[in-house]
């Protein structure tokens, strides 16, 4: 052991990792010191999980050492991990939202009450109590969890990691849900766990949050380590260079010039309950529209009253310029708006299902023969797309489940364009999509609008909203908050109009 | 910050208060109704009877409301009672076995078909729903095949009928059936353990979010296996009161008692999906079945009426359920 071992926490030395077909993990060496916070980058499909998923007990390395405190050790569960001091925080909260908070930091290492079997309710929820005042939180541990947002619910399974005694926690996405201000509050609570000497691997596809809050970054590429270093030694474009293993000169499309196209979309005075409120704007064919704003502003519910899926109370909508009755999805889809959820695997994907069908779905009563399907012409509709798209699937007929997030949502983009719409409206297209297929979506929609596409597009990353649009109005509690070029705007300014600071901005 | 934060606002309040008060409003207006239509109604000895037919049926949804809490189902809960019953006579009348060794010797069984259920949904992988309602048709011929589709007559063997129709004089109140106190016994012995042990704890747990549990080193195997056994065991000591309650083990009982169960327990609060219920709302709900079943019969009505009336009951029911759902906007 030398001296480097001791002042490292954990090392992770020469990790293969192969699962049939994959060769998962190749050689990658990394380490972690006390009290930092060590961001762990790459595209997915880089091996971060399965890197993670190592230390946390979930997988076994085919060869390779976890040296932890300067002894080899063996993690067999995530049992054996936290009995260690390693916690992971998984990007799927793993919370029983039903239980209170104290229940949940606790489940599964109840303190014992007098009759052996029985749970010291009292000396529970005094700890919990405690934990979560340690961390700055100040809620109710007797509060069922699905009562908190999810910055909260982020900070309780923090709470439970330390309640392990963690000394290194891992940290996947943890900020993907949340927005700016939330993650604000979760940045500064990870500051004051490092300055008390807790470890932190940070996962995130957002650079500026690992700018913001990593110390040093190691960086994998198709399984195989490609860089550490200190964030202070690295821009955006050596990390971008480092992730994607080529120059990207830019990850914004270019704008193609002033739009002059004829008002494709116009909604005017659009209500619905207290989400949507007095809603006015005009949509040009060859624009992409940005919305910002906070999460609960309105956004979401705005594109699904336009699209049907929820009837409007009040309002008008024009397509074309003549005013249209929208009052469920399939009249939306008659009049050209297609609409891309958030959720990708719950309202946009049949998971089960091939990439051929979830492609052709909309356009099945035209691909059939007498009353059959024609699976000729689906796949030769599906396939069209997928070279078109550059679609990355072994064949048509692979299971759409088994794509990574940027291709389903090629996919699912895929299927809109097969029906020729003059209005996508897409929410945010690009969340949990590694930063090359992040600027493939980027370019499809630039292409698309200049097909003559009007675009909506609802982001919570500003960057994105600033880069891609050619105006962006921003949300705040159901109504619309104000207008802006995003070629004059700044990230401040959109803030201040998505957090109702004032009560009309405009910069244009 | 706090326009996305939910607070804990009067809806969630009220919501709570409903979803615990409903069962309870309506079993009281269902027997105000049935009092001011018949006098025999609210006679002591009527009202005893209500909770003494359906001892059983309490026992029954109290296994079932913990397969339930743990995102799972028992179909195989009429079949395993009816078993039981056959079994348990049989083992005195033409083995010859006492009335405790025969006891303790079903309770088993009933266990050891619960474990077998559990096994084949955790190991065997099978949904719950499936495996079950294979023990459903398994255990109903086997059944038959004890009995030879005859009853098997209980007449005489007075320890064993006494927890059918026999009473004792407590001090508060007077002369209480047997098989009412067994069934109180359960649902309290089963409401502490769910609201105050590790293993309850872990029952909701499992039921929230299986794979949280289980990442949290929630023994979720272990839990599931006694769950479904639980259920199992506590069909046989339903089973076997419904057999000293008819002085004979029937071929035919219990038929349809699992449904009766799953009425019961959903009318009573506990989701289907897992995680959220408890054992005194669910009985709550069987009594109020007990209740709708004997004001019914009091009014003379005829049966298709009766039956028509009850799927209603379930349906309103639920469907309150719904809307207080979404008035707490959960």
């Amino acid at each position: 052991m030398n001296q480097d071992d001791k002042q490292t926490l954990l090392r992770l030395q020469n990790i293969h990792k192969s699962f049939p077909g994959v060769h998962a993990l190749n050689d990658v060496t990394m380490s972690v010191l006390p009290g930092e916070i060590h961001g762990l980058l790459g595209e997915n499909g880089a091996g971060k999980s399965t890197l993670m998923k190592i230390l946390n007990g979930v997988y076994r390395a085919d060869s390779g050492n976890i040296v932890w405190q300067g002894n080899a050790i063996e993690i067999h569960s995530p049992q054996d991990a936290q009995r260690n001091g390693i916690s992971m925080i998984h990007q799927e909260l793993a919370l029983v939202g039903y239980l209170d908070a104290g229940k949940n930091i606790f489940l599964g290492r109840e303190p014992g009450g007098i009759i052996p079997g029985t749970i010291n309710w009292g000396r529970m929820y005094a700890d919990a109590g405690r934990i979560v005042d340690e961390l700055g939180l100040a809620i109710d541990v007797r509060r069922p969890v699905r009562f908190f947002s999810l910055a909260q619910q982020q900070m309780i399974e923090v709470a439970k990691a330390l309640s392990l005694e963690a000394r290194l926690i891992i940290m996947d996405e943890p900020t993907s849900s949340l927005t700016d201000r939330e993650v604000e509050t979760l940045f500064s609570q990870m500051r004051a766990l490092r300055d008390r000497g807790v470890s932190i691997i940070f996962i995130s596809h957002r650079l500026e949050e690992i700018f913001a809050i990593c110390d040093r970054v190691t960086v994998l590429r198709d399984g195989a380590w490609v860089a550490t270093s200190p964030i202070a030694d690295l821009t955006t474009d050596t990390l971008i260079k480092y992730m994607v293993g080529r120059e990207v000169d830019q990850i914004f499309e270019p704008r193609t010039g002033s739009i002059s196209g004829q008002v494709i979309l116009e909604v005017k005075d659009l209500n619905r309950g207290d989400r949507v409120k007095n809603i006015t704007f005009q949509l040009r064919q060859g624009e992409i529209l940005g919305i910002a704003g906070l999460v609960g502003a309105g956004r979401t519910e705005t594109l699904e009253t336009i699209f049907g899926a929820h009837p409007a109370s009040s309002g008008i909508i024009r397509v074309n310029g003549e005013q249209v009755r929208i009052r469920r999805p399939d009249q939306a889809i008659k009049q050209g708006i297609g609409f891309v959820t958030e959720d990708r695997k719950g309202q946009g994907l049949f998971p089960a299902m091939t990439v051929a069908i979830n492609i052709a779905i909309t356009r099945l009563a035209e691909l059939v023969r007498a009353v059959l399907v024609n699976r000729g012409a689906v796949n030769t509709l599906a396939e069209d797309f997928i070279a078109r798209l550059d679609i990355r699937t072994p064949s048509a007929q692979q299971k759409v489940q088994n794509l990574s997030g940027g291709n389903q949502q090629k996919v699912i983009i895929s299927r809109w364009m097969t029906l020729n719409p003059r209005v996508l409206m897409l929410d945010e297209p690009t969340r949990g999509i590694d930063v090359g297929a992040k600027h493939e979506i980027y370019r499809l929609m630039r292409q698309l609008a200049s097909e003559g596409v009007g675009i909506i597009m609802v982001s919570s990353e500003l960057p994105e909203i600033l880069g891609v649009s050619d105006r962006v109005l921003v949300m705040h509690e159901g109504r619309i908050a104000g207008e802006f070029n995003p070629q004059h705007a700044t990230q401040d300014d959109l803030m201040t109009a998505a957090t109702g600071m004032v009560q009309e901005g405009f910069r244009l | 910050m706090t326009s996305h934060v939910r607070d804990l606002s009067w809806q969630v309040v009220v919501g709570g208060m409903l979803r615990r008060g409903i069962v309870l409003i309506v079993l009281v207006g269902l027997m105000t109704y049935f009092a001011s239509q018949s006098d025999r109604f609210f006679q002591s000895r009527n009202l005893v009877n209500i909770l003494e037919q359906n001892a059983a049926l309490m026992i029954v949804t109290v296994g079932m409301t913990l397969t339930m809490l743990i995102a799972g189902i028992d179909l195989s809960v009429g079949s395993v009672a009816a078993l039981a019953g056959a079994i348990s006579a049989g083992l005195i009348v033409n083995n010859g076995f006492s009335f405790e060794v025969s006891v303790v010797v079903t309770l088993a069984l009933g266990f050891a078909i619960g474990l077998l259920n559990g096994g084949l949904i955790i190991w065997g992988k099978l949904p719950p729903f499936i495996a079950t309602l294979a023990m459903l048709g398994i255990g109903r011929g086997l059944t038959l095949l004890y009995t030879e589709g005859r009853p098997i007559s209980l007449n005489g063997v007075d320890q064993y009928t006494f927890y059918g129709r026999g009473d004792v004089t407590l001090p508060v109140f007077g002369q209480t059936p047997v098989s009412v106190l067994v069934a109180l016994a359960v649902v309290m012995i089963v409401s502490v353990i769910l609201s105050a042990t590790r293993f309850g704890l872990h029952i909701y747990a499992i039921g929230g979010s299986e794979e949280t549990a289980r990442l949290a080193g929630v023994p979720v195997t272990r839990v599931k296996m006694i769950v479904y056994g639980s259920s199992g065991m506590l069909a046989a000591l339903g089973g076997m009161l419904l057999t000293a309650r008819l002085f004979s083990a029937q071929p035919q009982a219990a038929v349809g008692m699992e449904l009766d169960a799953i009425a019961a327990a959903v009318l009573g609060g506990v989701s289907l999906f897992g995680g959220v219920g408890n054992v005194i709302g669910a009985v709550t709900g069987g009594l109020l079945i007990g209740v709708l079943s004997n004001g019914m019969n009091l009014l003379r009505l005829a049966s298709f009426l009766q039956q028509m009336i009850q799927g209603t009951v379930l349906v309103v029911a639920v469907a309150i359920d719904m809307i207080i759902k979404r008035i707490e906007g959960v």
